[in-house]
């Protein structure tokens, strides 16, 4: 194998994807166009500051005594026009959901607190015989408005739960602790998607490499090539290549276009590096798949019809359109190559998997299993049926 | 793994006896099949070093078929072909660095230049950049497409297609060239530069083998011509032998006299 001939061969394959108009759509605009619209849809563009806070209770008092004060605490915080409250059972779930940005903000209401109450009513100008106690407040801290506006709306409901129409005291046996700051994100659909678009862009050039291999083989071109000291192998080795290349500028421009619109992978640069390593072995499975449509197609047009039986599942089983999928659909999910490229991201980019985790390279070994058996596989085909 | 080198000696089956002197190809008793029709029959050529040979024959004569063997594109059912010395079935790769292809119907990538489709041919036959920009110049000169080698073949005329068609089989000066009907739907004036371009291909002692249905083609060109039928060799000589053997006035009345007046359909 010649390396210029490879890359002359290549450079031929780019020239095309560039230059032809379809091409240029299929490989490059679509995914940009799809990305953007994907990005306004669902989510990354301006959806991060909701104009309500979700915030959640985890009600320690209950069981304990005079349970009813935390009750009217919950229920007056429900009652605010801003807040929207969910209940927890215990810190850990509240703080898990804080984590991934499912709400705001939530405070722990003490064990004590119905008792602080009832101390309070009970002798309201003695405060040595109060309860004193503190209700903990832990806030998203990447969220400007969380930390400025909760813990003054919490503490307003906190007064008029406590005093009720009474003038408020200037202390009561009941504070406010100092909200703690959590990093957390809020995320948006269009996040749970972002991953498996990377995946879902090189799909596509299942299609493209089909579409161009028999627009070369019906118009004479690879007989062309055959009747120079060029391999088969060569001309697979620069089809292979080209099309990597394609993946990689189109899981960049993904990202470019993901970015823009809002998009913030939780991870490190050698992360996101890693991810287009990963997309690149995905791209030789598509590859893969292209020569078997391919070899299956008599004409460019059936191949376009072809790359969809292997485009379908590969798109609906696999990637960003799984989660809205049957239980069964999602278990078929695992046969398909697509399924392990968009955990791997997904793992990386959202999960903030470090990149040698176990999950992470268990998927990026699948994939390459994957794309090393359906490339062969497609070699194989299309040069038995380039033969015959 | 051993590598085995093959000497790039175009004599080298001449020396061993397999050629005779001065052979550019030597095909012996040729025989192509699909399934039941017979494309090429028993074919036996000979073609020496610097002529220019014609092949003739009507519409699925086998002509294409015979050219697509000699190129090692095809697999022969049997019989044997050497082309510039070497064995086409065991060294198919030798034979491809030394020949240049023309194919019958014009074969450029529509989304490179006429200039980038010369120059990926060159690529691919490893020749030395700065020869290949001065052999791509002059050939563009030759066929006429200077001014329009930046433009994307796709946008081309069907005339000017042929010519980058043919420019491309002859970019890295291939010692033998296989033209088949490389004037097909060119104004008189493109055929007439094609034809000039042929001889001087002649002159540099370059062996042409050239498929044509022009009967005037062949006999302003060729040296000699073999004209077959059926996968068969019918006739072979130079016009002017063939013109007195079988009486006609001219390579056309021989041609119509050997292959008859019934339509043919090409496969």
């Amino acid at each position: 194998m010649k390396v210029r001939r490879i890359s002359s061969l290549a450079k031929k394959d780019l020239k095309a994807y560039v230059r032809e108009p379809a091409a240029l759509f299929m490989v490059f605009l679509f995914p940009v166009i799809f990305t953007l619209v994907l990005g306004v849809g669902f989510g990354a563009v301006g959806g991060n500051q909701p104009t309500t806070y979700q915030i959640g209770v985890v009600n320690m008092n209950e069981g304990a005594s005079h349970p009813e004060w935390a009750q009217y605490l919950i229920g007056n915080l429900s009652e605010s026009e801003i807040l929207r409250v969910e209940s927890y059972s215990s810190n850990d779930s509240a703080q898990a959901d804080l984590i991934q940005g499912k709400i705001q903000g939530y405070l722990i209401i003490p064990a004590d607190f119905g008792q602080s109450c009832y101390s309070f009513w009970a002798s309201p100008s003695n405060s040595s015989s109060w309860t004193n106690t503190t209700v903990k407040l832990y806030l998203d801290k990447g969220s400007l408005f969380a930390t400025q506006a909760i813990p003054s709306i919490v503490q307003q409901v906190l007064i008029e739960t406590l005093y009720g129409t009474l003038p408020s005291a200037s202390s009561g046996p009941v504070t406010l602790g100092f909200p703690s700051l959590i990093q957390a994100r809020a995320l948006t659909t269009f996040d749970y998607f972002a991953p498996g678009l990377f995946a879902f862009a090189s799909i596509f050039l299942i299609m493209i490499v089909a579409q161009s291999l028999t627009f070369e083989r019906e118009n004479g071109l690879l007989s062309r090539l055959y009747a120079t000291p060029t391999s088969g192998g060569e001309v697979m080795m620069g089809k292979t290549v080209s099309n990597m290349v394609i993946a990689l500028i189109q899981a960049a421009l993904v990202f470019i276009m993901a970015f823009l619109v809002g998009y913030r992978p939780v991870s490190d640069a050698g992360s996101i590096v890693f991810a287009f390593i990963i997309v690149s072995i995905f791209s030789l499975c598509c590859v893969g798949f292209g020569l078997i449509a391919a070899a299956i197609s008599k004409s460019s047009g059936v191949a376009t019809g072809v790359s969809f039986i292997f485009i379908m599942p590969l798109m609906f089983l696999g990637t960003f359109v799984t989660a809205g999928l049957s239980s069964v659909a999602q278990s078929a999910g695992q046969f398909v190559p697509s399924y392990y490229a968009t955990d791997a991201l997904t793992s990386l980019l959202l999960r903030g998997a470090p990149v040698f985790s176990p999950m992470v390279l268990l998927d990026l070994v699948i994939v390459s299993i994957y794309s090393a058996v359906v490339l062969g596989i497609g070699i194989l085909l299309f040069r038995r049926c380039e033969r015959a | 793994m051993k590598r085995t080198t093959v000497p790039r000696d175009p004599n080298r089956e001449e020396k061993k006896g397999k050629l005779a002197k001065g052979m550019a190809i030597v095909v012996k008793n040729l025989t192509k099949k699909y399934e039941d029709v017979t494309a090429v029959d028993k074919l036996d050529l000979e073609i020496q070093r610097g002529e220019l040979f014609g092949l003739l024959g009507p519409n699925g004569a086998g002509k294409t078929t015979t050219v697509n063997i000699l190129c090692g594109l095809l697999k022969p059912t049997s019989g044997s072909v050497y082309v510039a010395g070497y064995d086409v079935l065991k060294e198919p790769k030798k034979v491809k660095e030394l020949i240049g292809v023309a194919p019958q119907a014009t074969a450029v990538f529509p989304s490179l230049t006429g200039r980038e489709n010369l120059e990926l041919f060159g690529d691919l036959h490893l020749m030395p950049k700065d020869h290949l920009k001065k052999n791509v110049d002059e050939l563009l000169k030759k066929v006429g497409m200077t001014e329009d080698a930046r433009r994307r073949v796709g946008k081309y005329s069907g005339g000017m297609m042929r010519r980058v068609n043919l420019a491309m089989a002859l970019v890295h000066d291939p010692q033998i060239a296989f033209l088949d009907e490389p004037t097909v739907g060119m104004d008189p004036q493109s055929r007439h530069a094609v034809w000039d371009f042929i001889k001087e291909l002649k002159k540099k002692n370059r062996t042409v083998i050239l498929t044509t249905q022009y009967m005037e083609e062949a006999e302003e060109l060729c040296d000699r011509v073999a004209i077959i039928d059926h996968g068969k060799l019918i006739a072979l000589g130079t016009p002017k032998q063939l013109e007195d053997k079988h009486g006609g006035k001219n390579l056309e009345d021989v041609f119509i006299q050997l292959t008859g007046r019934r339509i043919r359909e090409g496969i």
